[in-house]
């Protein structure tokens, strides 16, 4: 009999732990809160550092899963610890008893209304990653050409009064890579990226970063905005400071797109307080060991990927998806073989 | 702008504010820069609204202005606070009202302080036993006067005369709001509507007709910031942030400008004398400037308050093209008048600002 | 006019709306690899003039960059074309070349 393995979750990480799980021939019950699988690369319109198609990324992992069942609108009503498993019912009525259960309940984005100073949802021209991924997507670009635009890091990120210390790492690179998409088709308007540090980590993410100087004239100016506001004639008024020339410094925008960081998702947090999962001081949820053991957390059995523990990159999610299918495999191994 | 946004984050910066029944400090400063705001506020709330809102000679200073130009340390002023409040609570009180910006934002900070550090609460309870024999108490509401204006809003708009509306073309008047930074850059959620949009001046003023104006600098200071002012030497810094924010405000063309604050409305009016001196330049129409008000005197505007009886004879800016605007009588003559017609003599006349 | 002793001082902040575009646009014309400076300070570190008097390369870009065409100058005053900041230049910018460029197109 093949054992029953529930994932919570149909973003990238969801979605690669199960065919994994598959592959490796169990039982996988997939469940997804929203109507469509994918999470936030749903949502995408082109992913860093190479701009490839977020949609064609998420096809391949769809095809993938053909085989898994997948349970869309459907969330975890309640969870059990049983002797050796798990008893869950979902909200669709249907019971299951798993033998292993994989959390990737991924990130929400930061909230950037909370952020007043910004004055997201208060002024006109103030939009976030998210909105532009999706004007991208949806080819709703504004007709007019802007004269300027500006990116804000750090929305949300390496701010302790927004409650995030953490660095949420994929919004320099996110943050650049847009610049040069939106200099592209506005190739007339002046583009800046409002940084604090710029973390070009990955792989072609410092080429990125090059190629937004060089080719598209992209200015970067060290120092976070403190402060957005409307002029007469409807346009931006932006303050900061160059930090590298110790100066305050204003600047009138069109557009200014905030980088909103990833905060820990709330059907996340719903599963965690039925289990009394723990958390850190972060929010995100601890794994049994940080390096050793990232996939386990510290119930037998009750396993994560992705970026319910902590902010990810798209490919370190699915590298963590697939380690854990292989932790999953482990723990099975030992708890249910015939002795 | 989208107005829904604001109404979002006003909806979370909700203020408990009592009805009734105030412990009432003044200012040091307002009375003298202002003589008749603190009187109209009192005038307003007891006798046109029927509030008990007491006051007693025996409260002092709160020592904000010795406090933020380093002339006292801050147990000496948290001592001077907890006299005061020990003085309401002995006149049977609970709410705490306070005419000053500055003081509300020193009561706000001792009262944060004394929460986070009990042993120094502790301390000036024990000081101000020793030095003055009064019981440590602590309100139950601080409130500052505008919360309170701004409660009351509604009810002085039912019994108003006059509109922040131009007679002449119906047009709304356009109004700059100007809130003094201690209010809520501190503690955000002590003001109404929090620090970055603040709602308690916008809301008498949609409350009285008139349309606000969201400017660029509208955040910034007026440039007192005590020091920058009470130095001589500084004073340019003082009227160089002035006159950001009226570069800001000039393409909006601005009939007048409301404050909450001692000291802002002093510096918005005076500053503009200086500004025209020695620059030249004006901002209001015709060569005159904008007129600053404090928000008691455009309450008492509203409810049909003799303009020189609110005292606006004592502002640099001239108002009278407001009150043209408005459409409030007035009589030229008895501009400088005093309470009992006596001559008060007249003021020399700028060079620049009308 | 009154002399109170004390006036409105200008504003020392940097206001990119009023950056010359046309002049900047010119130099990186004329020197592409002007925007490829990621302000390490390796020039400026190393040269033989910042040890007496105020000489960055980098400082200069970014002095231009926000519209201070005489504090960029003036940072370059103090060059003495040795081609030290060329060579430890990370970026590969060859900042010697891109010196008499500044003076080409904004020297007077």
């Amino acid at each position: 009999m093949k054992n029953n393995i529930l994932v919570i979750g149909g973003g990238p990480a969801g979605l690669e732990a199960s065919a994994n799980l598959k592959r490796l021939g169990y039982n996988v019950i997939l469940i997804e809160k929203d109507k469509q699988l994918g999470g936030h690369l749903a949502k995408w319109d082109r992913l860093f550092p190479d701009g490839v198609s977020a949609r064609q990324t998420l096809n391949a992992l769809l095809e993938e899963v053909s085989g898994v069942n997948c349970f869309t609108e459907t969330q975890l009503q309640s969870i059990n610890v049983l002797d050796k498993s798990y008893n869950a019912i979902l909200s669709n009525g249907i019971t299951v008893l798993a033998d292993a259960v994989l959390l990737a309940s991924g990130f929400d984005l930061f909230k950037a209304e909370k952020k007043e100073e910004y004055g997201y949802g208060i002024y006109e021209g103030v939009i976030t990653n998210a909105d532009l991924e999706e004007a991208f997507r949806e080819k709703k670009l504004p007709s007019k050409q802007p004269q300027a635009i500006g990116f804000v890091h750090c929305v949300g990120s390496r701010d302790e009064k927004a409650g995030n210390p953490a660095c949420s790492k994929v919004c320099c690179a996110t943050a650049v890579k847009q610049a040069c998409e939106v200099k592209e088709v506005y190739p007339d308007a002046d583009v800046y990226c409002f940084y604090m540090d710029l973390r070009m980590f990955g792989r072609h993410y410092e080429d990125l970063y090059l190629k937004a100087q060089k080719e598209f004239g992209i200015r970067f100016i060290r120092g976070r905005v403190s402060e957005v506001a409307e002029t007469a004639d409807g346009r931006l008024q932006v303050k900061a400071e160059d930090t590298l020339s110790s100066k305050p410094l204003r600047v009138s925008l069109d557009m200014l797109v905030l980088m909103a960081g990833m905060r820990p998702s709330e059907s996340g947090k719903t599963v965690g307080r039925q289990l009394n999962l723990t958390t850190e001081e972060d929010g995100f949820f601890s794994s049994a060991d940080n390096l050793l053991e990232i996939q386990r957390s510290k119930l037998p059995g009750f396993f994560y990927a992705g970026a319910c523990t902590g902010a990810k990159t798209l490919p370190d999610t699915l590298h963590e998806a697939r380690s854990a299918a292989i932790e999953i495999d482990r723990y099975i191994k030992e708890k249910f073989s015939e002795k | 702008m989208i107005y829904e946004g604001k109404k979002k984050i006003w909806a979370d910066y909700q203020k408990e504010i009592p009805e009734d029944h105030y412990f009432y400090v003044r200012s040091c400063i307002r009375q003298s820069f202002f003589p008749a705001s603190e009187a109209t506020f009192l005038d307003i709330t007891r006798n046109k609204l029927g509030k008990d809102i007491f006051e007693t000679k025996h409260h002092t200073t709160c020592g904000g202005i010795a406090y933020h130009s380093d002339a006292i340390p801050q147990e000496t002023s948290m001592t001077i606070i907890a006299r005061q409040f020990a003085l309401m609570k002995k006149y049977g009180y609970e709410n705490y009202v306070c005419s000053c910006i500055t003081s509300f934002g020193l009561y706000c900070e001792t009262l944060e302080t004394w929460r986070e550090y009990p042993e120094l609460q502790q301390k000036i309870a024990d000081n101000l036993w020793k030095s003055c024999r009064l019981e440590f108490a602590k309100p139950k509401f601080l409130v500052h006067a505008s919360d309170l204006i701004f409660k009351y809003r509604m009810q002085i708009a039912a019994k108003s005369k006059f509109k922040l509306v131009n007679q002449k073309t119906g047009e709304p008047l356009r109004v700059v709001e100007h809130i003094g930074c201690h209010y809520s850059k501190m503690f955000p959620s002590k003001g109404v509507g929090g620090a970055e949009y603040p709602y308690v001046l916008v809301g008498m003023i949609e409350a009285w007709g008139g349309q606000i104006i969201d400017y660029p600098e509208r955040r910034h200071c007026c440039g007192f910031g005590f020091r920058q002012y009470l130095i001589k030497g500084n004073r340019g810094y003082s009227v160089s942030n002035t006159h950001k924010k009226f570069e800001s405000m000039e393409p909006y063309k601005p009939d007048m400008i409301i404050t909450n604050c001692p000291g802002c409305p002093y510096f918005l009016d005076r500053w503009q004398y200086v500004i025209a001196e020695t620059q030249g330049k004006t901002y209001g129409e015709n060569g005159h400037g904008i007129p600053v008000f404090t928000y008691e005197e455009v309450a008492g505007l509203v409810m049909g308050y003799d303009p020189w009886d609110l005292g606006l004879q004592t502002h640099q800016v001239s108002v009278e093209p407001l009150l043209d605007k408005m459409g409030i009588p007035y009589d030229p003559a008895k501009k400088y008048l005093g309470r009992n017609g006596k001559d008060l003599g007249q003021p020399g006349k700028p060079h620049c600002l009308k | 006019m009154i002399d109170f002793g004390f006036s409105v001082s200008p504003s020392s902040r940097i206001n990119l709306d009023s950056v010359d575009r046309e002049s900047f646009a010119a130099l990186a014309k004329l020197e592409p690899d002007v925007l490829k400076c990621m302000a390490c300070g390796s020039c400026s570190a190393s040269c033989t003039a910042s040890q007496f008097e105020p000489t960055s390369v980098r400082r200069a870009i970014l002095s231009l960059q926000n519209g201070q065409v005489e504090q960029a100058l003036d940072l370059l005053k103090g060059c003495m074309m040795c081609g030290k900041c060329t060579m430890v230049c990370p970026r590969g910018i060859n900042t010697r070349h891109l010196i008499i460029s500044i003076q080409k197109i904004y020297g007077k």
